[in-house]
């Protein structure tokens, strides 16, 4: 086993190194200079420009830039912001718990949903459940996600005026916010229906960002079952009289569990890019709408930052399934 | 490597060597009901995307100044004029719609083409290559698989400008990784076996053994690959214009089409909801067909 971890941590360093590397140059691929462009319209004088080109170190050779930028990275220094001057970490650690918020409850929708209707799906197998589910299951696959979310905020918030259409509070209620995630602190502050604002403005990211997921984990759990419901000791299990019931929830399911669980752990990049589609329009103030706000602010800084901060977690979370993986099933530790 | 070309095209026919091959594939693939609807579905997108100056009742960017967000023709207000309703600058939903498939089209048959193509040749070199330079290889697909392939087709736009050339080269990178490790896992599990061994053995050069001998029998899978990828494309390309950084006003693709209704969404519907479902309809086809050609490549996953 800890050979196993130490040729996952191996292939791990160089990947992480490449990352920081693509991270570096983006400021340096941008056509024409960097410094002109990120000024934009409103130009440059000459005493900043100087100024600029020494806080960013473009005056000395490209691999000294790269030692010194690596040398921040592992110290947790990303850069400023150019347009609140804040440290691009600190920033991105204010709004991670938003995202972070978001996902998760995105997530426990695909699961709640999608688990149950893998299983139902497989063991009704080519009969009608089946079919509706997993037709349904292919069009949650090939949606649009936002195009959904446009079509839930017409008929749920417009039509049926049922949920808010953008961000996290509603602007009646102010209180601190230790944990960041608003659930746990809207109850914290005690004040009344602080929590069910909360709530209500989870309710349409949650669905927008999990339906992916929700498809995926479906079909995969339906797959999986299918699989194990053909093993040997499902027979066994079935000759012996044990309810379908316990056939199928109990030694059927812990075993298709496997490859469902990796399936949401590897899921959390796609999560990671529906979230900027959700939180843009929502007006969710995470990570991703962060990004895509950057981006058209020529904020240069923190899309460097955020890239680099974004792969690594996503690294770091395929790392961590992956030795799970081999620690649940040490066949794949042969490899 | 000189004679690459020319011998790459020859596998792509392989129906003229085995002509069993194709009639069954179409045997297993006519058995799939949702497949074969697909298909038709993709079928009447292509026509539509070939014949839309033809079949469109006006021109996209025409301007109707006196039919601003007209309803569809079955809404009070709507006329036959415009069936589908106009947006919000009086221009015609359907006649947009219509050509709109035209850049979907064109968006998927050119990521696919670009990815598919270079991803096969690096995954075919990976394999054949020295340990080193495939780990090399293989460590940076690794890297750009780490970021989340919005993102990332995101930063790259903003590095070459918003644009939907620029957009379906973002998308192209971003997909190209998966060709890479499917092509390359494939081709490992090909060398070994014995027909390669046997060819190598009468004299096959590396380039033969390569794009003749290796290539045609990893095929299948990559062409599933296709597929889907058509299908990642067009959902890509429309995120990207939805978020402002594909295709631009007053191009009528899907997704920029969405961005600029989306102040609209709760005045009138229609200019919100047909794009979106254009876009859903074409990906749920082309997802169909992909399906379709999975189990119909690989009978023993049939049974899933």
């Amino acid at each position: 086993m800890l050979k196993y971890l130490f040729s996952r941590l191996l292939t791990f360093l160089p990947t992480f190194f490449g990352v920081t590397l693509i991270a570096f140059s983006f400021i340096r691929l941008l056509p024409g200079d960097p410094i002109i462009v990120m000024a934009g319209e409103r130009g440059v004088s000459p005493e900043r420009y100087a100024e600029l080109v020494k806080q960013f170190g473009f005056d000395r050779p490209l691999i000294t830039q790269y030692g010194d930028y690596l040398w921040g990275v592992v110290h947790g220094n990303l850069g400023q912001s150019f347009v609140t001057k804040k440290p691009v970490w600190d920033e991105f650690f204010a709004l991670f718990p938003a995202t972070l918020e978001l996902s998760l409850c995105a997530m426990i929708f695909a699961v709640a949903l999608g688990l149950p209707a893998g299983v139902i799906a497989a063991v009704n197998r080519g009969k009608f459940f089946d079919r509706a589910l997993m037709s349904t299951a292919l069009v949650g696959y090939s949606m649009p996600i936002f195009w959904w979310a446009l079509l839930l905020i017409i008929v749920v918030s417009g039509w049926l005026g049922l949920t808010p259409v953008s961000g996290r509070m509603s602007l009646m209620f102010y209180f601190d916010t230790p944990t960041g995630f608003m659930l746990i602190d809207s109850l914290l502050s005690g004040q009344k229906g602080a929590f069910w604002s909360a709530v209500h403005h989870l309710i349409l990211p949650t669905i927008v960002l999990g339906t992916i997921p929700l498809a995926v984990i479906a079909r995969q759990t339906r797959s999986a079952m299918l699989e194990v419901l053909s093993e040997d000791y499902i027979r066994t299990a079935r000759a012996k009289g044990l309810a379908p019931a316990r056939v199928n929830g109990v030694h059927a399911l812990r075993n298709a569990l496997i490859p469902v669980i990796t399936v949401i752990g590897l899921s959390v990049g796609t999560l990671l890019a529906g979230a900027i589609l959700t939180e843009t329009i929502f007006s969710w103030p995470g990570i991703g709408k962060w990004m895509v706000d950057s981006i058209f602010r020529r904020d240069y800084p923190v899309v460097q930052g955020g890239l680099l901060l974004i792969a690594v977690m996503v690294m770091i979370v395929n790392l961590t399934v992956d030795v799970l993986y081999g620690y649940i099933n040490p066949k794949i530790r042969k490899r | 490597m000189a004679s690459a070309p020319d011998t790459a095209a020859k596998p792509a026919a392989p129906s003229d060597e085995r002509p069993g091959r194709l009639a069954e594939f179409w045997y297993y693939f006519r058995e799939n009901r949702g497949a074969v609807m697909g298909m038709w579905v993709f079928i009447g997108f292509v026509f539509i995307a070939v014949m839309a100056d033809l079949i469109a009742p006006h021109d996209p960017t025409q301007q109707f100044r006196e039919h601003l967000l007209q309803p569809p023709f079955w809404e009070e207000g709507g006329d036959f004029t415009f069936l589908l309703g106009t947006d919000a600058v009086g221009r015609d939903m359907l006649s947009r719609l219509l050509h709109g498939a035209r850049y979907s089209f064109y968006v998927g048959i050119i990521v696919v083409a670009v990815s598919a193509l270079g991803g096969v040749m690096i995954g075919l070199f990976a394999g054949f290559a020295p340990k080193w330079v495939d780990t090399i290889i293989m460590r940076v697909m690794d890297i750009i698989l780490a970021f989340p392939s919005l993102l990332l087709a995101l930063v790259l736009v903003a590095i070459l400008g918003p644009s939907l050339t620029n957009a379906m080269i973002a998308i192209a990178v971003v997909l190209q990784p998966h060709y890479v490790r499917l092509t390359r896992a494939s081709v490992l599990s090909e060398r070994s076996k014995d027909y390669v061994t046997a060819a190598r053995v009468t004299g096959a050069g590396i380039g033969r053994l390569m794009f003749i001998t290796v290539l045609p029998n990893c095929l299948s899978p990559i062409i599933v690959q296709g597929a889907l990828s058509f299908s990642t494309a067009i959902l890509d390309a429309a995120a990207l214009g939805f978020l402002g950084m594909g295709a631009q006003p007053p191009t009528p693709e899907w997704g920029t089409m969405l961005a600029e209704a989306r102040e609209f969404i709760l005045r009138a519907w229609w200019v919100v909801t047909f794009p979106g479902l254009a876009i859903l309809i074409t990906v749920l086809a082309i997802n169909l067909m992909g399906d379709g050609l999975r189990d119909a490549f690989d009978p023993k996953l049939k049974r899933s």
